[in-house]
């Protein structure tokens, strides 16, 4: 050590180089957009075959509405087209990404984004963009072919590519948040999968033949949401305002629980707070 | 001039079983030094690192990195440090390019200058051929130095790597440390690594730490880490069946000796060692043996030696 005055205590550090200059910080947009782009190439790397499966899933439940559901313009044959169509979303954007999210922070992935300069909100953002984006052809297929098989018109089809990314934002927010704060990694799974069936059971069945009490519980689930402004379209003149507001209620919910898993990324990221 | 860089005074209380991880640590490392922290599974180096890259916050304790004071400041480390920690489940489903550009654009780097320092980077460790294949369908070694490459995108003053070069094959490890010396010898670039194998931290060091039990036992060159054995020299003795039981010299070396089956291994004087030597290539006592081996002692040596004056408080062979 060098001779230092005893009385300077907080040491004024003149042998000290200066501190080094800090590299620059990942900007919000472009981060987010490499961590889409990355997310995007994983589909391809990795063939996912759960997006197949969630595609599947849904063509077989139409098929399987179809027998007991009569075509034409009423009520049920537009739920379950409607449902079956926005439960692939479910299906991609809230369980396959409570998956991925809850294998990321159990084995240690999170660390890799922790100590890169990122805003958080590019790494959620991101995947959860990515993931909606998974969802589109398969949503499309299913609603195309649900229209064929249950008479209902094509004309506002359209209308999905609202649908999907604002149901996709609020049910991949609620994904990456299960995924977040689950403790463990099979109870992201389990809680991804519950997610998934209700939107399933909730989404698919007319809400004119539920009970008092599920109603409530399907009107708290956001999906449920872009199942009736999807649902709504098939009408022959759709009433657009009552479309927009329940988009709206889409987008307000998928603003805050995007927010939430932002801040649950932060939380799962940094454990020693 | 005195280069510090970083000090770290740190004792971690975790939960409720009060397991400390690092028992009050300091340590300095010089700017432009490969440093090295040694010490067994658990001894508390993963713990210590990851207080540094600022995923962990010390309990007591500071930490300054060039100048930056990052208990106070955690969000600084990614700006001031690159780090290659031990899983690779964020790359492993992006192919050997992307996972370093992205990790270049996640750096902060503009598109092309990633791009750029992406094809140097895969030129420079030989991983040109496997650019297209996916990080997690590689082999151990391979997606050991595809991450290593990964963390070199996107240059920073201190590299943070955490046994970066397990499962790796001579010719990968060749390049990581080429990589590493380059990058020192152009830039300054402090090195930090974790290590358990005893004999890269020999090859490789400047200063090595040996950690045990969340403690620093010894921070010195591997050299100086050598002499703390005294030049005292490492005598193997195995023998046929049991050791024979009436020969004076060995009775005595007995109590010393680290037993394994029919292994001897003692670590004594060279005058002690002569002696023994001539006792069991002899008489009664060379019947009974099979094999011996005398060997001057290595940074292993060292290491056992400060891991077991820590353990099993026998007395000790340090000096001060």
């Amino acid at each position: 050590m060098t001779a230092s005055a005893e009385a300077t205590a907080p040491a004024a550090t003149p042998g000290r180089p200066a501190p080094a200059p800090l590299a620059p910080a990942a900007r919000l947009l472009p981060a987010l957009a490499a961590v889409y782009r990355a997310q995007l190439s994983r589909a391809r790397v990795a063939r996912m075959p759960l997006l197949f499966v969630a595609t599947f899933q849904s063509l077989g439940i139409l098929v399987m509405m179809r027998g007991v559901v009569d075509s034409g313009g009423n009520d049920s044959a537009r739920a379950v087209v409607a449902g079956s169509s926005v439960l692939v979303v479910a299906f991609v954007a809230l369980n396959l990404l409570a998956q991925y999210f809850g294998r990321l922070r159990a084995t240690g992935g999170l660390d890799h984004y922790a100590t890169l300069p990122v805003p958080p909100a590019a790494v959620v953002l991101g995947a959860a963009g990515a993931y909606a984006s998974f969802t589109l052809p398969g949503t499309l297929v299913t609603a195309a072919v649900g229209a064929g098989l249950f008479g209902l018109p094509w004309a506002h089809l359209w209308i999905l590519l609202a649908v999907v990314p604002l149901a996709g934002a609020a049910l991949s927010g609620l994904g990456a948040v299960c995924g977040l704060l689950a403790p463990r990694q099979e109870i992201a799974t389990l809680l991804g999968q519950l997610g998934m069936s209700a939107a399933l059971l909730l989404g698919v069945l007319p809400a004119s033949r539920m009970p008092e009490a599920v109603r409530l519980l399907r009107d708290l689930l956001p999906s449920t949401y872009g199942v009736e402004a999807f649902a709504r379209t098939f009408d022959a003149a759709p009433d657009w305002a009552a479309v927009g507001a329940d988009l709206a209620v889409c987008a307000a919910v998928g603003l805050l629980s995007l927010t939430a898993a932002t801040r649950a990324y932060r939380r799962a990221a940094v454990s020693g707070r | 001039m005195r280069g510090l860089v970083k000090t770290y005074r740190t004792g971690r209380g975790a939960k409720a079983a009060e397991v400390r991880a690092n028992d009050g640590i300091s340590l300095d490392v010089r700017r432009g030094e490969v440093f090295g922290l040694l010490g067994p599974n658990g001894a508390g180096k993963s713990t210590l690192v990851r207080q540094l890259t600022g995923l962990l916050r010390p309990d007591e304790g500071s930490i300054d990195v060039l100048g930056h004071d990052l208990v106070r400041h955690p969000e600084r480390a990614p700006r001031l440090l690159g780090y290659l920690g031990q899983e690779s489940t964020a790359l492993d489903e992006l192919t050997v390019a992307l996972a370093a550009e992205t990790t270049g654009r996640l750096r902060g780097l503009p598109a092309r200058r990633a791009r750029a320092e992406r094809d140097a980077v895969l030129a420079e460790l030989g991983l040109e051929p496997l650019a297209d294949r996916p990080v997690g369908r590689l082999s151990g070694g391979q997606r050991r130095l595809a991450c290593f490459g990964a963390a070199l995108v996107g240059e920073r003053p201190l590299l943070v790597l955490d046994e970066p070069t397990t499962g790796m094959d001579p010719v990968a490890r060749r390049a990581v440390w080429a990589a590493v010396d380059r990058r020192r010898a152009e830039h300054g670039t402090t090195v930090l690594l974790v290590t358990h194998n005893v004999i890269e931290a020999e090859t490789v060091l400047d200063r090595v730490a040996v950690v045990h039990g969340g403690r620093v036992l010894a921070c010195d060159t591997p050299g100086r880490l050598k002499a703390l054995v005294d030049g005292r020299v490492r005598l193997e003795l195995v023998w046929r069946t049991d050791a024979p039981p009436d020969v004076p010299v060995l009775a005595a070396a007995a109590g010393r000796a680290r037993v394994s089956g029919r292994r001897w291994t003692l670590r004594t004087t060279p005058e002690e060692a002569r002696e023994l030597v001539a006792a069991v290539t002899s008489g009664p006592a060379f019947a009974a043996l099979d094999d011996f081996t005398l060997a001057t002692p290595t940074l292993e040596d060292a290491y056992l030696d400060l891991g077991a004056a820590q353990g099993a408080d026998r007395e000790g062979g340090q000096a001060g």
